[in-house]
C-alpha cells in the first residue's frame, strides 16, 4: 500500500522506542488525557447512559445509512450546497483540485481533517502548485516539520515543547531571535500572528466534519481554537471534507454525541467551538462562504457495513482508545505507519487498505481491554483484533514460526495424558538447569523474553504429578 | 463433604511453573467448604490459539474443558485471563454448533477466578493467615476488566495479620506481558513492564502480588533483572498462608541470590 508503513509496525516500533523526545513528549501528556477524562467522567453520573444513548444514535444510523445519507444530500442541495461522493480517495482528491482549480487558488487555508490526511490533500494541492495553510496549531506544527499527525485529535503530540520551539526559530525567520519562546502560550500567539495573515490570502478553505445531520444538511465541526471558522468564513470557497459514516439524523443527536466526544476526548465538558456550517452564505448574512461543498468519502466503507467490522463504523475519532492504550503510549502514533493509529487505527486501517498491508497493526496488542473500557461508543476494539487475526490467520498471513509453533502446542494440549507425561519431563529438566538460583538468565528459544528479563524457573513437578501422588486419580 | 463440588482449572502456568498456588486455591476452597477435585484431562484453556486467530485449534481445545469440567458445580481458576476465556470467550467460540454453544454457555455461567469466588460466591470475608509485609497488587488485565476483580482481593487482604497495603500507581494499566505478546513484541512489551517496575518499586513495598501467573513471572523476571528486592507471590500463595516457599524466580534455600 502506497504511503503506508503498517506493514513494518515492529521495526517503526522499535526505531519510535529509542526516540527520547517521543518518550518525554508523551509521557506528560497521556496522564493529562486519562486524568481529564477521569475527572469528568466522574462528575456526571449519567455518562454511562450518554454513552448508551450516542451507541443507539449510531446504530440507527447505519442500520439506515442510505436513507439519513439521501435525507441529508436533500437538505444540503436545498440549503444551496454541493454535494460530491468519492468512492475513494483519488476521486476525492480529483474533486477538490478542480474546486481548486476553478476557484484560481494560490492558496487553501485549512483545518484539522483526518480524511484530508486519508486522502493527501496536501501532497496532491502542493504538486499542482497551490498552498495548503495549516491553521490547527498542531497541524501546523506538523506542516512546516514535514512531518504525519501522530494522534487523531493531537497531532503533534509526538513532540516536546524544545522541539517545536526549535523550529518555530528555523522557520519564522524574520522575527527577533533573541524572543522568549519558554511559555506555550508564547508559541501560540507567535503562531497566530503568523496564521492571521495567511488567513485572508486563500481563495478556499477546507475543514473535516465531526457530524453531517440529515434534519439540516448541516456540517459540525469542533475546535478548541476557532481555527476552523477562520478558515471556513473568510475564503470564497468552502471544502468539507467528510466521510459517509458521519451522518447523524438530527441536531439533537448530534448534541448527544458531542456531549461524550468532548468528555472522551480532552476531559472538556464540551469543545471550546463547535461550529455549524449550512449551505453558503445567504444575502442577509455577514460573512460566510459564497460557494459551500461537501465532499462525502467512502473508501471501504460501505464494505464495512454488515460485516465484521460493521461496529467500528460507530467511532467518532475521540482518541481515547490511544490516551489509554499503554502500546500507543509506549510507541507513539507514527509506529502505526498510516493516517490511524492506536486500537481504533489497529481495526480500521486494515479495513481500508487491506490486511496484507496492515497484519503487525491487530495483532500488537495484549488485549488489555482499556480501549474498549473507555471507548464512547463502546466499541469492541480487542474483539475486532481478534476477528482481524482469525481473518489473518485463515488466508495464511500469519507467519510460520508462530503457526508452526502453535501446531505442536496444540497436538500436546489436545493429548492430556501426553501432555503431562511431556511437560513432567520439561519442567524437571528446566528447574535442574536453573538450580538452586530458581531462574535463568538465559534460555534457547527465548530470546525475546530473556533479553530484557529473567526466566523464573519451574518449581520442579508439575501441580498434576503431585496431585496424582498425593490424593490419587478422581 | 458438603459445600458445592468444584472442578479446579489449575491453568497450564501454575501447573507447570508454580504449583503452590495450585495447592494454595484448593486449600482457600476446602476452608471454605468447598470439595475442590481437580480433573486430569486438562492441559491448557487455549489462549494462545484463540489469541493467534486460530479458531480450529482453540475449538478442540475448548471442547475438551468442557467435557472435563461440565459435571462440576463451579469451575475456579487462580487466573482471570483463563476464567476470563472460559467465561466471556468460550460461548463466542461456537457460534454455528448449536449444540456446543449450549454447553459452552452452560461451563461459562458456572467458571470463576478463584478469589472473585471465594468473595462473590463463597461470600468469604476473612481467611485466616499472616503476612509481614508491605504488599502492593497489580489488577491484570482480564480480571479486571472481564470480570470485575478488583475490590475482592483488597478485601480478603485487609483483614491479613502483619499486611500493609500499598496501592500501585496505574495498578489498572497492563504489565506488557500479553500472552504471545511478550516474545512478539518483546521490545514494546519490555517498555511497557519497565513503566510497571518502576510504580512497582516506587511503593517502597517489599512484595508484589496479582491474581495472574503470566503477568507475574514477567514483573518477577524483570524486576530480578533489575535487582530490585521485590519478592512477587501470586496472591493465593499469600491468602493460604503458604507464602513460606521461596517467591517467584527466587532463589531455593541455600542457593545464592541474585
Ligand atoms: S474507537 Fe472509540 S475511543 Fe477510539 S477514537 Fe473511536 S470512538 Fe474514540
Amino acid at each position: 500500500m502506497e504511503g503506508s508503513t503498517s506493514h513494518d509496525f515492529k521495526a517503526n516500533a522499535t526505531r519510535e522506542l529509542a526516540n527520547a523526545d517521543l518518550r518525554a513528549a508523551l509521557s506528560g501528556s497521556d496522564r493529562t488525557f486519562v486524568a481529564g477524562r477521569a475527572r469528568v467522567v466522574a462528575n456526571l453520573p449519567e455518562f454511562d447512559a450518554l454513552r448508551d444513548a450516542a451507541k443507539a444514535i449510531k446504530d440507527h444510523t447505519l442500520a439506515n445509512l442510505d436513507h439519513y445519507l439521501e435525507v441529508w444530500e436533500r437538505r444540503a442541495r436545498e440549503a444551496g450546497g454541493h454535494v460530491h461522493w468519492a468512492k475513494d480517495t483519488a476521486e476525492a482528491r480529483a474533486i477538490v483540485l478542480a474546486l481548486c482549480k476553478r476557484a484560481g487558488a494560490r492558496a487553501v487555508n485549512k483545518g484539522k481533517s483526518m480524511i484530508a490526511e486519508e486522502c493527501g490533500i496536501n501532497e496532491m494541492l502542493e504538486a499542482n502548485g497551490i498552498r495548503p495553510v495549516e491553521t490547527d496549531l498542531g497541524e501546523y506544527i506538523i506542516q512546516i516539520r514535514h512531518e504525519t499527525p501522530s494522534h487523531i485529535i493531537a497531532p503533534a503530540i509526538h513532540l516536546t515543547k524544545a522541539q517545536v520551539e526549535k523550529s518555530f526559530r528555523e522557520t519564522h525567520t524574520g522575527l527577533d531571535p533573541a524572543r522568549d519562546l519558554t511559555e506555550p502560550r508564547a508559541l501560540l500567539t507567535e503562531a497566530r500572528e503568523i496564521l492571521r495573515k495567511k488567513y485572508f490570502e486563500a481563495e478556499v478553505g477546507i475543514t473535516g466534519a465531526n457530524f453531517l445531520v440529515a434534519e439540516t444538511g448541516s456540517s459540525i465541526i469542533v475546535t478548541n481554537e476557532g481555527n476552523g471558522d477562520l478558515s471556513q468564513l473568510l475564503p470564497r470557497i468552502h471544502i468539507v471534507l467528510a466521510s459517509l459514516e458521519k451522518v447523524v439524523p438530527t441536531l439533537e443527536d448530534a448534541s448527544t454525541i458531542l456531549r461524550v466526544l468532548a468528555r472522551s476526548a480532552t476531559g472538556q465538558e464540551f469543545s471550546t467551538y463547535t461550529t455549524l456550517s449550512t449551505g453558503p452564505r445567504r444575502a442577509d448574512d455577514l460573512d460566510g462562504p459564497e460557494e459551500y461543498h461537501v465532499v462525502v468519502l467512502d473508501n471501504g466503507r460501505a464494505a464495512m457495513l454488515g460485516g465484521e467490522f460493521h461496529e467500528m463504523l460507530r467511532c467518532i475519532r475521540c482518541g481515547a482508545c490511544m490516551n489509554h492504550c499503554p502500546v500507543y503510549q509506549a510507541v507513539g502514533g507514527h509506529a502505526y505507519g498510516w493516517v490511524y493509529p492506536g486500537p481504533m487505527g489497529a481495526v480500521l486501517t486494515p479495513a481500508l487498505i487491506g490486511i496484507e498491508h496492515a497484519a503487525p497493526l491487530p495483532n500488537a496488542s495484549t488485549f488489555c481491554g482499556r480501549c474498549e473500557q473507555v471507548c464512547p461508543m463502546r466499541i469492541p476494539l480487542p474483539g475486532m483484533m481478534r476477528k482481524w487475526r482469525e481473518r489473518e490467520f485463515d488466508k495464511g498471513l500469519t507467519p510460520r514460526p508462530a503457526r508452526q509453533g502453535l501446531k505442536l502446542w496444540a497436538a500436546f494440549a489436545t493429548r492430556p495424558r501426553l501432555y503431562r507425561f511431556v511437560t513432567g519431563l520439561a519442567m524437571g529438566a528446566l528447574a535442574r538447569l536453573a538450580g538452586r538460583k530458581g531462574r535463568l538468565r538465559r534460555l534457547p528459544l527465548a530470546g525475546g523474553w530473556t533479553r530484557y528479563r529473567e526466566f523464573p524457573a519451574p518449581e520442579g513437578r508439575t501441580f498434576q504429578a503431585m496431585w496424582a501422588e498425593k490424593r490419587g486419580r478422581p | 463433604m458438603s459445600g458445592p463440588r468444584v472442578g479446579l482449572f489449575v491453568t497450564c502456568l501454575v501447573d507447570l511453573f508454580r504449583p503452590t498456588v495450585g495447592f494454595a486455591a484448593v486449600k482457600l476452597l476446602e476452608e471454605a467448604g468447598c470439595t475442590a477435585e481437580v480433573p486430569q484431562a486438562q492441559t491448557c484453556c487455549g489462549q494462545p490459539a484463540w489469541n493467534t486467530g486460530d479458531r480450529k485449534t482453540t475449538q478442540a481445545v475448548a471442547k475438551g474443558v468442557i467435557a472435563a469440567f461440565e459435571g462440576y458445580d463451579y469451575v475456579v481458576a487462580p487466573s482471570g485471563s483463563c476464567a476470563g476465556m472460559l467465561r466471556v470467550h468460550y460461548p463466542e467460540l461456537f457460534v454455528a454448533d448449536e449444540s456446543w454453544k449450549a454447553r459452552a454457555e452452560a461451563l461459562a455461567a458456572k467458571s470463576w477466578e478463584l478469589v472473585g469466588f471465594l468473595v462473590d460466591v463463597l461470600k468469604l470475608e476473612r481467611v485466616a493467615a499472616d503476612y509481614a509485609g508491605i504488599v502492593t497488587y497489580h489488577d491484570s488485565c482480564s480480571g479486571l476488566r472481564e470480570l470485575g476483580v478488583k475490590a475482592q482481593p483488597r478485601a480478603l487482604l485487609a483483614g491479613i495479620g502483619g499486611l500493609h497495603l500499598r496501592e500501585l500507581a496505574d495498578a489498572e494499566v497492563c504489565c506488557g506481558f500479553g500472552g504471545t505478546f511478550c516474545v512478539k513484541y518483546p521490545d514494546i512489551s519490555d517498555r511497557m513492564v519497565s513503566n510497571k517496575t518502576k510504580s512497582i518499586v516506587d511503593t517502597g513495598a517489599d512484595t508484589l502480588l496479582a491474581g495472574d501467573m503470566g503477568c507475574l513471572m514477567n514483573m518477577a523476571g524483570k524486576l530480578q533483572r533489575e535487582g530490585a528486592a521485590v519478592r512477587v507471590r501470586h496472591v493465593a500463595e499469600v491468602l493460604a498462608g503458604m507464602a513460606d516457599r521461596p517467591a517467584i524466580g527466587e532463589a531455593r534455600d541455600g542457593g545464592e541470590g541474585a
